[in-house]
């Protein structure tokens, strides 16, 4: 049951999800382009191709609301508000990271805005569902988010894990991104039950299914979820169907996929959909999101050139943070 | 009541106690593992509980080891002071992805900012013919763990006060507890309550040699010491207590005393405890050593059903006594 989209009218919120997005897309090219110059190294998973789906739920949190992504979660750091130069440094590795350089690319953490950058398929969800137990235990009408793809719903702890929130019946968003490939797995080829939603249904949770290439559907159906949650208290789970246009990771040779396949895909990037939309109905101009690349290639400049400025971590300090 | 009053209690009561003192103390504490309330704990440590507290922290929970520890780990990041029963730690190996990658890791992955304040408690050792399954000593595989705090309650002080103390803790505790001493009484202080987390104890004082052990092995280790002392020995027995973070001073103490060290466990030899201990006696003993040191550990196999070869496959009692008298050349 795809959810209808509503327009976003208003030409502030239009051009704010259209910069976040955007700013999303720049900055994982740079990044790229520094992996490839070494100086980001390890795993790097870009999120381009899926950023209406972070900016679209996002949009419903507030700040005392968890979140917890996956390794893919670059773009969730960064709509979620956190400074992209904190992000950047900490793929870089430096002291200046989010994590203090001892996370990378897939360990982005900042408890304000995320927690995590979870690396194991599927295991930050029993996680989340603590985390919602506690808010209600603490009765703060926090609720917790929690990204993962189509891959981890193959694993045990998902399964655990949907049962215990629905069990237990704690304020958690559940954000499936089936991006339609577990690595190099088809969704076809991994799941006996393509519809995702339906394993929602064997546990008696609420859900939603939408079209991830659309920011306005996307905010719009997690509006809709997060307000049922707060209500009621009770977990949702909210499919959205999307799709990574680059490789898994950057040593991925993508030969699980035709071209052809990806430039279909391509034809929904959910930036350009939205973009054409604002200019269509003349919300915003052509000249507005000149000045937003202009600005977003300045923000991602400056991450980069804070990044290089930043400082190691003395070898002396190797074992800090094992314990408190 | 007066500060040297004892009394006698069970190991099951013992941990029972301190479930309770916690639940009392701090409001953010709750019990979560499997059959811990309508069914009173799978070995009745936590019978009346329930009734006492409320289903909101007594809380049973489905058979999903990793999705309940994890969700315990998820509480204590968000505030709240869990405390994460699994049944036995022949279970634990199912949440192993979350004791190890997520309770162990997200301080350092996170450069420092979010600990992981849980604690997991576990009911382990051999010796009720549970065979191979339910028969693990998994203390060697979380003690190689950094990030973790790992606890042996050998004793009953212990029980009664491992749990207090690592409650405040800001990092992750994983408590093993001992299943075939859940029945079996001591003296502890009337007063017993918290105790030391960071460090090994001297259980029984002595000069001969230095018997180092934890968990099933302490009491087996101080019945034997009694027996060598009617043969003139003077053993002393050393307590481990924390697996991880060990405490080598006292052990190095202890052979610098004694000169002479038998390691006592009933994990596996290979990879264990023991060879962890034997090695660090290596490094920082040598020259004290007028012995080469020695181990007894399980058996290496899958522990068998029938009680005399389940007796056979850990060290017992007169293991311990044959093996203190030859390498002291007393026999």
């Amino acid at each position: 049951m795809p959810t209808k989209a509503t327009p976003v009218a208003d030409r502030d919120k239009g051009l704010e999800r259209l910069f976040q997005m955007l700013l999303i897309r720049r900055f994982e090219e740079k990044s790229a382009e520094m992996y490839t110059k070494t100086n980001i190294r390890g795993f790097l998973h870009l999120y381009i191709g899926e950023e209406a789906v972070a900016v679209g739920v996002m949009q419903s949190l507030t700040a005392s609301d968890y979140v917890l992504a996956t390794y893919r979660e670059h773009g969730h750091a960064l709509a979620r508000g956190m400074d992209p130069g904190a992000v950047m440094a900490e793929m870089y590795g430096k002291v200046e990271g989010c994590s203090r350089g001892r996370g990378g690319s897939m360990h982005l953490f900042d408890k304000k805005y995320i927690l995590g950058g979870n690396a194991i398929v599927a295991s930050h969800l029993p996680v989340a569902v603590g985390m919602a137990l506690a808010s209600k235990k603490q009765h703060n009408n926090n609720i917790t988010c929690c990204f993962f793809g189509e891959g981890a719903a193959a694993e045990g702890e998902f399964h655990e894990a949907m049962n215990l929130a629905s069990l237990w019946q704690v304020p958690l968003l559940l954000v499936c991104e089936n991006n339609f490939y577990a690595m190099g797995t088809a969704l076809r080829y991994s799941h006996a039950e393509t519809h995702l939603e339906k394993k929602a249904a064997g546990y008696g949770m609420e859900m939603a299914v939408v079209d991830g290439m659309d920011v306005r559907a996307v905010e719009q159906a997690a509006k809709t979820a997060v307000e049922k949650i707060r209500t009621s208290g009770k977990p949702f789970f909210l499919l959205c169907n999307t799709y990574r246009f680059r490789a898994h990771s950057m040593f991925d040779a993508e030969l699980y996929r035709e071209k052809s396949e990806v430039e279909e895909w391509k034809k929904r990037d959910p930036i350009a959909q939205f973009s054409d939309y604002l200019i269509k109905e003349k919300t915003i101009t052509e000249q507005d999101i000149k000045d937003l690349e202009n600005k977003v290639a300045a923000m991602v400049q400056k991450a980069v050139d804070f990044a290089e400025a930043g400082t190691w971590e003395p070898v002396e300090q190797l074992t800090r943070y094992v314990y408190s | 009541m007066p500060d040297n009053q004892v009394i006698k209690i069970t190991y099951r009561e013992a941990i029972k106690q301190a479930i309770r003192e916690a639940l009392q103390k701090d409001d953010r504490v709750f019990l979560l593992g499997e059959d811990v309330g309508r069914y009173g704990g799978a070995f009745a440590v936590s019978k009346g509980l329930l009734q006492e507290f409320g289903p909101e922290r007594i809380m049973d929970v489905p058979l999903s080891e990793s999705g309940f520890v994890g969700a315990g780990i998820g509480a204590a990041l968000a505030g709240m002071r869990p405390v994460v029963e699994v049944m036995t730690v022949n279970f634990s190996l199912l949440a192993m992805d979350q004791i190890v990658n997520n309770a162990a890791t997200l301080l350092h992955m996170s450069g420092g900012q979010l600990n992981v304040p849980v604690v997991i408690r576990m009911g382990c050792g051999i010796g009720r013919q549970l065979a191979a399954q339910h028969s693990h000593s998994w203390e060697p595989l979380f003690a190689h763990i950094p990030g973790l705090i790992a606890l042996s309650a050998g004793t009953h002080e212990d029980a009664r006060g491992m749990l207090l103390s690592a409650l405040k803790s800001p990092d992750p505790v994983v408590i093993f507890e001992y299943t075939f001493m859940l029945n079996m009484e001591s003296e502890i202080a009337a007063a017993a309550g918290a105790v030391d987390i960071t460090q090994a104890k001297v259980r029984r004082q002595g000069k001969d040699i230095s018997i180092i052990t934890y968990g099933a092995g302490v009491y087996k280790s101080l019945e034997a010491a009694a027996e060598l002392a009617t043969a003139g020995i003077d053993a002393e027995v050393v307590d481990l207590r924390v697996l991880r973070p060990l405490d080598e001073a006292t052990v190095i103490a202890s052979v610098h005393k004694t000169h002479r060290a038998l390691i006592v466990e009933e994990a596996w030899r290979s990879v264990s405890i023991s060879a962890e201990i034997s090695a660090r006696i290596m490094e920082n003993a040598f020259y004290d050593l007028d012995a080469p040191v020695q181990r007894l550990c399980g058996v290496e196999v899958p522990v068998p059903y029938p009680k005399h070869l389940e007796d056979a496959s850990i060290p017992q009692k007169d293991d311990i006594v044959r093996t203190v008298k030859r390498m002291l050349q007393h026999d």
